[in-house]
């Protein structure tokens, strides 16, 4: 592999691309931007199309939600980490659920071998819910749950889970992710067919919008279709057409756009290439913006305004020399930031080998707080706003991303296009270019390809054993037996027969709940009426 | 010249993120190898039989959800069970050390931890099946 050990490699013979493979100019000014017009592209803070920002003063006002994804082993040890993280200055939870549970599988499931409490917090039953939130008051911490195929169940747990401390649904705050068109597409986390699956999400769209007014019953996210490898544009694409598949379903159920669409919510990742991230996000905006009023007929500001959480790049964490990775997450977040964010979550220096240890997930909550109280860079709405390049680069990424939503509209839509494979060979070409790009040394990674260093920089590793497992088994088989099961199938079968009709399916799926039938069970229900779905795969 | 390396790309347990094993088999492709892809989600039985009705000499298991301990001894356990020992086992994702020794030890033929070159990977098969 022909890669430099020094920065030797002469400037002009490297292409000038951004991470994504955008070709730059050394220069930008005003003869650049002869296609813009401030106050129809860019408007103020807070006022249409919104690319500065979705409020008049930004954080002067309101600073983001610092928000660090986090769930590990069992709900007793992710318990006691949330009341850390609260104690340290977190403003706000975002659970992290282990495989098993995104899959719809309990705890003591064949195919949960070995994978209980790995990637996150191993949740079964009503039961493990009540102990992930003991002591956690929840009309006053906002909650993110990262779950999409069961999201409803989860849900459905959450909601019995306030309804024990005696809160009110209408007061309740969060987020479920709840995106199952971008699993089809990126990260692969389906149980249920497509159509199906739209279906469980429309449910809980409305069921939100007549119960949960301050609850985002979706976070439509873009941050998986870039981990599996896109570009900038692609996960800009496929995510602001994600959001309009889901607003015609929800329309096709009867709601009014303005009903719902204000609780739609985003994620983007936060990738390493600046300017690039920032354009994304103020290009998102705009997009969005426009996509509802003069698509949908949306009327209510609110359902204009694109609100989305950022997450650091994942893949851009490095094995190599993990101290680095502080910095790169200090780039990142700091991109996110004067992109507009509404909530963040900074990666640990520690997540290229494992779920963040206690230590490294602090350092990188601090990372947020100094950029938030340090670094200056929250006193001005859009502080970058005029920047001849990032303005080109703004108008260029929605040229480009507008292009692939048409073009996913002539394919019929969303579902349509998953099922000719059409988002995820784009990924999968775009993933292949920049790995070669990597190999040739066009793009440096530092400590990987450039700037090797033989010295062991050792790092401590949160370790999850078997223990979890048994222990999570253990409690599953107790509440088998101590429950009401003439109940549970009772719950269950009316499930069936929901799912098998047209009505929506939430306040089934919390009887379900209430009577601690587990998440195995209720998704098993569900895969009896729904089906389960298999890709085809392809390299 | 001799018959192109066959090679079994699996990605096996619940781990969805299919990145790595989309870009390895590609490269292995490019670089003249045979490639079957599994796709996602595949048991020990599944793999291995897949590896025996494809006649391949490697095996790449691709792992990133940690739950390589349980998995990766079953793969080898019934390529021995029906005498398949031949075939090399090369696994690549998050592995760490301790672990990626202990596989290796167990008969794995290589273990590529994050930031691995293709180029590498491509050699390091090359040279093997070639021993």
């Amino acid at each position: 592999m022909k890669v430099p050990t020094t920065a030797t490699t002469p400037a002009a013979q490297r292409p000038f691309t951004t991470i994504s493979g955008v070709p730059i100019e050394p220069l930008y000014g005003p003869e650049q931007l002869p296609d813009l017009d401030p106050s129809r592209d860019l408007g103020a803070p807070g006022q249409f199309p919104y690319t500065r920002g979705i409020h008049e003063t930004m954080y002067r006002g309101k600073l983001w939600t610092m928000r660090q994804f986090s769930g590990f082993a069992t709900p007793e040890e992710t318990n006691r980490r949330y009341h850390y993280l609260l104690a340290q200055g977190q403003t706000g939870l975002s659970v992290a659920f282990d495989l098993p549970t995104l899959m719809g599988y309990d705890a003591d499931h064949m195919l949960a071998e070995g994978e209980v409490g790995k990637c996150g917090v191993a949740i079964s039953s009503l039961a493990d819910m009540e102990t992930l939130f003991r002591g956690i008051p929840l009309a006053d911490v906002t909650t993110s749950m990262t779950i999409n195929s069961p999201a409803a169940v989860l849900w459905a747990m959450y909601l019995a889970v306030a309804e024990q401390q005696g809160v009110d649904w209408a007061r309740l705050s969060g987020t479920i992710q709840n995106d199952i068109l971008k699993e089809y597409i990126a990260q692969k986390e389906y149980i249920f067919p497509p159509r199906p699956s739209m279906r469980l999400v429309t449910d809980t769209i409305e069921f939100s919008a007549r119960h949960t007014p301050r609850f985002n019953p979706i976070s439509i996210s873009g941050y998986h279709i870039r981990e599996a490898g896109s570009t900038a544009v692609q996960e800009l694409a496929f995510t602001l057409r994600d959001g309009i598949e889901y607003v015609e379903w929800a329309l096709a159920r009867g709601l009014a756009v303005d009903q719902f669409a204000p609780r739609l919510s985003f994620f983007f990742n936060a990738h390493s290439d600046f300017f690039e991230e920032i354009a994304k996000y103020r290009a998102a905006r705009k997009i969005w913006a426009h996509v509802m009023r003069d698509r949908f007929g949306a009327k209510d500001d609110r359902s204009l305004k694109l609100r989305f959480h950022a997450q650091t790049a994942g893949c851009s964490l490095t094995w190599q020399q993990p101290y680095n990775n502080i910095v790169r997450t200090s780039i990142q977040a700091m991109a996110a930031v004067l992109g507009g964010c509404q909530s963040l979550h900074t990666n640990s220096l520690d997540e290229a080998y494992a779920l963040p240890s206690e230590h490294a997930v602090t350092i990188a909550l601090r990372t947020q707080q100094v950029i938030a109280h340090e670094s200056g860079v929250t006193a001005a709405a859009d502080p970058l706003g005029g920047s001849y390049f990032l303005e080109r680069l703004t108008l260029d990424t929605e040229a480009a991303a507008m292009a692939y939503i048409r073009q996913i509209d002539e394919m019929g839509g969303m579902i349509a296009a998953i099922e000719q494979n059409f988002p995820q060979r784009e990924i999968a070409n775009a993933s292949y270019e920049y790995q070669k790009a990597v190999e040739r040394g066009d793009k440096i990674i530092v400590g990987v390809n450039a700037f090797q260093s033989d010295r062991e920089e050792g790092v401590e590793i949160l370790q999850i054993d078997r223990a979890a497992q048994d222990h999570q088994a253990k409690k599953l088989a107790a509440l088998r037996d101590t429950r009401d099961n003439g109940r549970v199938r009772a719950v269950l079968d009316a499930l069936k027969r929901t799912a098998e009709g047209t009505e929506n399916t939430m306040p089934f799926i919390l009887d379900a709940v209430r009577a601690y039938a587990t998440l195995g069970e209720i998704c098993d229900a569900l895969r009896g009426v729904f089906g389960s779905y298999q890709e085809t795969s392809l390299v | 010249m001799s018959a192109p390396i066959r090679v079994l790309v699996a990605k096996p347990g619940l781990d969805g993120h299919d990145r790595g094993a989309k870009i390895i088999a590609r490269a292995l492709r490019d670089a003249g190898m045979e490639v079957i892809y599994t796709g996602l989600r595949q048991t020990p039985e599944m793999i291995v039989n897949a590896a025996l009705q494809e006649d391949v000499q490697v095996i790449g298991l691709s792992i990133l959800s940690g739950a390589h301990n349980a998995i990766v001894p079953r793969v080898l356990e019934l390529l021995r069970e029906k005498d398949m020992a031949d075939v090399k086992v090369i696994v690549g994702g998050i592995i760490p050390d301790e672990d990626a020794a202990e596989l290796k030890r167990q008969g794995v033929a290589a273990v590529f931890q994050p930031g691995a070159s293709l180029e590498g990977i491509v050699d390091f098969i090359r040279s093997s099946v070639a021993a």
